[in-house]
């Protein structure tokens, strides 16, 4: 009998503010310790928390990206959630519970089985907590509380997912979708946006099985390779006849395996309560109208309206739509387009330019070719000038700032060979030349061909036109 | 339903707070007290009510999402038993 993976995320996105979810003191990432955590951060007696406005703007935009006005609570209530831990100094963590900001809407994922709607179950604002280290003192924990107080929105899934492939596409389109609504910079080094993930296994169908909770997941390759090992692990002990623990486990990335957290010697118990120093939040139907209007076009529409108005497959749509920058850098180039389709420029820019891009570990907001400079050059692919290939040298010299397509053409000149009359002579110097390849050609040996059109285009420094070049040798060996 | 001594234990453990048996068992009555008061409470009918949140009627404040406070380190860490390098020093925590 086979077994099913079920599995639920549960993400934490820092929201980027400037300032900390309740008090003034700054958010900004590696400060020296302790200089960015303020009275109230720090819990001195008689500070109160005061909410931040653009971060419960934050989590009313996702919530309308994901779920529309039906996802916003109009009405949340802030709660503590009690725990004692030294890096926690109020000894309760300020979060949401019973009332969150967001509840439900879906995130829309891509595998190669198809499309998939994930059902989200909340969202909720909370504040982080400081950081612990253990290894610089022999017999201490050093406390930094910079990151205590910095705003948070913890995402929770329904348990959608039934694999490690889905769970990494959808961590990764929620990670595109937080970055494209602004709300989160998407940093998985500095944890800006980390995973738990909730697996367990049962037979199709069946009820769900225990689950283990996997924490500290801050890359899409630790998220897969962990979830791979835990339902291998469960399976095992279920098929041993054994039973699984609902339990936390860590994810060792060195030894690639997940491990049992050394448990409490009692079960968390938070007693979650309202918190009596901050009021109900309430969203008015102005305050949201203004956030939606707000709102760019997202991802999912833009990729429907990318297979109507251009033609595009879903993959090449998905594609260009994994960032804003990319997507709207497409629609740049199309609208300055004269010749080429809407489906050469997504080929240009998910093949040579995302590659031109990767290469040089920039993006799209420092890349120097201007969409307008880009549908130029494929313009001159389209009206004959250039072949794709010298085209992909100009695209080089064009992001290293030597000009536009036109400019590198002339420069290095570049002008495809498209006379009839002087291919001819060069094909004629070629088919001379190599008698060999001839004669193999013509008893049927096609590689010869190839080797001949070689010669052609290397005789002309790559500027014969690829296209005449086969018709008139070809002509030329049959006659 | 009344508590039993091993429940006050447990939630002064919770609580992070040291008692004594003695204590415990003082403490016993004086909750079981509160939670005959909260036994009345939780018979009226409430079907239909809003749960309430909040003593007062009151909106959250928000404001604007600005850097209002300056590094207070030096100031907050004279206070602190033990500091070095910038990190508060407790006894060794591992998870």
């Amino acid at each position: 009998m086979n077994w099913e993976i079920v599995i639920g995320l549960e993400t934490h996105a820092q929201l980027s503010t400037q300032s900390k979810m309740f008090s003034g003191a700054s958010t900004a990432f590696g400060a020296a310790p302790n200089t960015q955590a303020s009275a109230v951060d720090i819990a001195l007696p008689g500070v109160l928390p005061v909410a931040n406005k653009d971060a419960v703007e934050r989590a009313i935009r996702f919530g309308l990206a994901v779920g529309g006005e039906n996802a916003i609570n109009r009405r949340s209530v802030f709660a503590r959630k009690n725990y004692f831990y030294p890096d926690l100094p109020k000894g309760y963590q300020i979060s949401q519970y019973e009332l969150p900001i967001v509840k439900g809407g879906e995130i829309r994922i891509l595998t190669k089985s198809g499309e998939k709607a994930v059902r989200l179950t909340r969202a909720h604002l909370e504040e982080d907590a400081g950081k612990s280290l253990h290894e610089a003192f022999r017999d201490s924990s050093g406390i930094d509380l910079n990151r205590a107080g910095v705003p948070l929105l913890e995402i929770v899934s329904e348990p959608d997912m039934r694999s490690a492939e889905e769970a990494v596409a959808y961590a990764k389109t929620l990670h595109s979708l937080v970055r494209w609504i602004g709300i989160c910079d998407g940093n998985m080094q500095e944890g800006s946006f980390r995973c738990d993930a909730n697996v367990s296994v049962r037979r199709p169908g069946g009820p769900l099985g225990t689950r283990a909770e996997i924490k500290n997941l801050n890359s899409f390759r630790f998220l897969e390779h962990a979830i791979e090992f835990e339902a291998k692990r469960q399976i095992d002990i279920l098929d041993d006849g054994g039973k699984i623990v609902q339990e936390t486990r860590l994810y060792d990335a060195d030894r690639d395996e997940t491990r049992a957290m050394r448990t409490k010697e009692e079960a968390h118990d938070y007693r979650y309560f309202p918190d009596p120093d901050l009021s109900p939040l309430e969203v008015s139907e102005k305050w949201m109208g203004e956030i939606k209007a707000k709102l760019p076009e997202l991802p999912e529409a833009k990729r429907k309206r990318y297979q109507i108005e251009y033609a595009l497959s879903l993959y090449d749509a998905s594609l260009l739509t994994d960032t804003r920058e990319k997507a709207e850098y497409f629609e740049l180039v199309c609208r300055s387009l004269e010749g080429p389709a809407p489906k050469t420029v997504a080929n240009w820019i998910t093949g040579e330019l995302s590659a031109l891009l990767n290469d040089r570990g920039i993006d799209f907001s420092q890349l120097l070719i201007s969409g307008k400079a880009f549908a130029k050059l494929l313009d001159r692919i389209k009206d004959g000038t250039i072949s794709a290939n010298v085209a992909k040298e100009i695209l080089h010299g064009m992001a290293n700032g030597e000009g536009d397509a036109d400019a590198i053409i002339a420069k290095r000149g570049l002008k495809q060979i498209s006379d009839a009359g002087a291919i001819e002579k060069i094909v004629d110097q070629v088919i001379a030349a190599n008698p060999k390849q001839v004669e193999d050609y013509r008893a049927g040996k096609e590689k010869a061909f190839n080797s001949l059109v070689g010669q052609v285009m290397k005789a002309t420094q790559g500027k014969a036109n690829p296209a005449q070049v086969n018709e008139i040798l070809k002509r030329k060996l049959a006659g | 339903m009344p508590l039993s001594l091993d429940e006050v234990r447990r939630i002064a453990q919770l609580a992070r707070i040291g008692v004594s048996d003695a204590e415990a068992r003082t403490v016993l009555v004086q909750l079981n007290d509160i939670f005959e008061l909260i036994g009345r409470m939780q018979k009226v009918d409430t079907e239909g009510v809003e749960p309430m949140s909040h003593g007062q009627d009151l909106k959250l404040r928000l404001r604007d999402d600005a850097v209002t406070e300056r590094d207070q380190r030096e100031g907050f860490q004279s206070l602190a038993p033990q500091v070095e390098q910038g990190l508060y020093l407790v006894p060794k925590v591992i998870e």
